[in-house]
């Protein structure tokens, strides 16, 4: 009989991988692009979870939510169906495409619909008398499907965008949701090692709410403060993962409590006490307030991850770096991933590489009105 | 010989990597990588493997008396416990560099990340050497326990960048560390402390930045015009009084 090895020489890669890019011109680009630079770090997950954002795939519907939904049953998408009818007008609905593959096995049931909300008594209620905007009813809808309805789940609620997400290679899932048809100018793409929660079609990346959109690797440690502090402004989590409290926070900090993105990312990723001691009074202060304010947003472990909305890209890291992170320059675009690979597989002469340092966000917005 | 490199599985590239090397070969030039992982792993033979491309994360690991040469920038954890032989990055590169190496050198052109240099050892006769020649990211040096690092700050893609990060020197507990133009000593740990070249550290010093600047055609004596500082660990334990006082 052959000798056989004492090892497997080669170790299991386990990492997750993330990418992503804007054209900050809003010059629309092929799904095709960003599946190649996923592809390219296939290795850093293991089938079971890829997902990918995209912007700008429903010009000929902007003015309407676009809400992706996933049924794990046929009484789900009743109730939801049930539910949408009830509180918005519903200009299209639609099976989201899908294609027959074989590495994909029992999915569960994809629609699309476009939506605006119905002025019903329930809205005038939460507009005139409660002070909030009509994104907040919106918000208030993905949470009640997602925590009332077994068996549905929002995979996103923006406009003019989508989240297209499940259980396989992110090659896989692209094939699956037929992702080539599409066209977009900011593009996220994710490739899910899970470590500490299920892989499921709802765990996998990216996260949504309204237009915001995060993939990430690493973990967050902190997931249990950030989710309870999140519940006390009505964010629920419901989809099993760390990931989810980071779109509820961007979501809470920029549009609830009006910070810019940059700040918001300080409240993330703030730099430590020793290092704010030493700033000028007025970095000192600014730094002590978010400290002090959002002590309970902040996001303890090792991280890096992208975020989208309809405004731009922006990447940031843990403020010491436990995860890679590179970014590169070519014309309007910017691009953001795991490893410089990724990047050059789509883009081979970026006029500019680097690696942002741990906590400092790369900010990439549209430019004018695109 | 050469292998095109072009939308190869990592896997099927280092096989042939490894049977031109069983074969014989003693020059193999890989064209076309792109984020190939593992590339020289464990490789014992002095064969140089030219790569033409971004070569992937983990390169040279393991790695005993190869030498590999990268025409372009390189990622993430180069010569993780690589016992002897020789990096030549022709660009910038990524963070985690020589973790834990124990012999050879990596010579990296330009910029490199984060924890670069991190634990590395050395034992009689295996001194390892890391030279960056252009600026580094926080934790540099970090838990260093032998070797020699050396950071330029002088070929860099980012002139408005510091020279180095925080917490330089983290845990550092072996080794040397020397700095071409000086250190900015607020952003030293607390475990280390600067000093001054004597004149054995000149020689030293003279000789791996020779064959440094030879590598990427440079002259010497550009980078040795200017002086140095020596970065030393202030003690061999670090944390020995953490847990428990040690007895005096």
């Amino acid at each position: 009989m052959k000798p056989q090895p004492t090892h497997y020489f080669e170790k299991d890669i386990s990492n997750c991988g993330l990418t992503g890019f804007v054209s900050k011109k809003g010059k629309r680009v092929e799904g095709s692009v960003i599946i190649k630079s996923i592809s390219l770090m296939h290795d850093r997950g293991n089938g079971l979870g890829g997902g990918f954002g995209a912007y700008g795939i429903y010009p000929e519907y902007e003015d309407f939510y676009a809400f992706h939904l996933m049924y794990e049953n046929v009484m789900a998408q009743q109730m939801t169906e049930e539910y949408l009818e009830a509180n918005f007008f519903i200009e299209q609905q639609e099976d989201i495409p899908t294609r027959r593959t074989k590495a994909i096995v029992s999915p569960p049931a994809f629609r699309r619909y476009f939506v605006k909300p119905l002025e019903n008594d329930e809205y005038k209620e939460a507009v005139e008398y409660q002070g909030l905007t009509e994104e907040d009813v919106i918000v208030r809808h993905v949470m009640a499907i997602n925590h009332e309805i077994d068996g549905a789940f929002v995979v996103s609620s923006g406009k003019n965008m989508g989240a297209f997400k499940g259980v396989g290679f992110p090659e896989e899932i692209a094939e699956f949701f037929r992702l080539e048809e599409y066209s977009g100018h900011i593009w996220t793409a994710h490739n899910r090692f899970p470590t500490n929660t299920p892989g499921w079609w709802g765990g996998a990346h990216p996260f949504t709410l309204l237009d915001w959109s995060i993939v990430h690797n690493g973990e967050i440690s902190s997931y249990g403060i950030n989710k309870r502090y999140l519940e006390m402004y009505g964010y629920l989590c419901t989809m099993l993962t760390d990931t989810e409290v980071v779109a509820y926070m961007l979501d809470m900090l920029i549009r609830k409590h009006g910070l810019t993105p940059g700040l918001a990312c300080t409240a993330l990723a703030p730099p430590f006490w020793s290092f704010i001691d030493q700033l000028p009074d007025n970095e000192r202060e600014l730094y002590t307030s978010i400290r002090q304010v959002y002590g309970s947003a902040l996001l303890n472990g090792p991280f890096a991850i992208l975020f989208a909305s309809n405004k731009g890209l922006i990447g940031l890291n843990d403020r010491v770096k436990l995860r890679p992170l590179v970014c590169a320059e070519f014309e309007d675009f910017v691009y953001m991933a795991s490893e410089e690979s990724a990047i050059r597989e789509i883009c081979p002469n970026p006029s500019r590489i680097w690696s942002p340092r741990g906590g400092e966000p790369v900010i990439a917005m549209l430019e004018g009105n695109v | 010989m050469k292998i095109d490199a072009q939308g190869m599985y990592y896997r099927d590239l280092n096989a042939k990597v490894r049977e031109a090397v069983s074969g014989g070969a003693d020059k193999i030039e890989l064209d076309n990588v792109n984020g190939q992982y593992f590339i020289g792993d464990g490789i014992n033979k002095p064969v140089t493997i030219i790569i033409n491309g971004v070569p992937g994360n983990d390169l040279a690991a393991f790695m005993n008396g190869a030498t590999i040469i990268v025409n372009e920038n390189a990622q993430d954890n180069i010569g993780n416990t690589m016992n002897a032989g020789k990096v030549i990055v022709h660009g910038h590169a990524g963070d985690v560099l020589g973790y834990g190496m124990r012999g050879g050198r990596i010579h990296i052109h330009k910029d490199v990340g984060y924890r670069v240099g991190i634990h590395m050892k050395s034992y009689q006769e295996n001194r390892p050497v890391l030279i960056a020649g252009g600026k580094a990211g926080d934790f540099f040096g970090e838990y260093m326990a032998g070797g020699v690092l050396i950071l330029l700050g002088m070929y860099t893609d980012d002139p408005d960048k510091a020279k180095h990060g925080y917490l330089f020197g983290t845990g550092m507990h072996g080794g040397v560390i020397y700095v071409r133009g000086g250190v900015d000593e607020s952003r030293l740990a607390k475990e280390v402390g600067v000093f001054d070249l004597d004149d054995s550290d000149k020689i030293e010093l003279e000789g791996y930045v020779k064959e440094y600047c030879k590598d990427f055609g440079l002259d010497a004596q550009d980078v040795l015009t200017e002086g140095f500082v020596k970065v030393l660990p202030r003690s061999k334990r670090p944390y020995g009084n953490m847990y428990c006082p040690m007895p005096k």
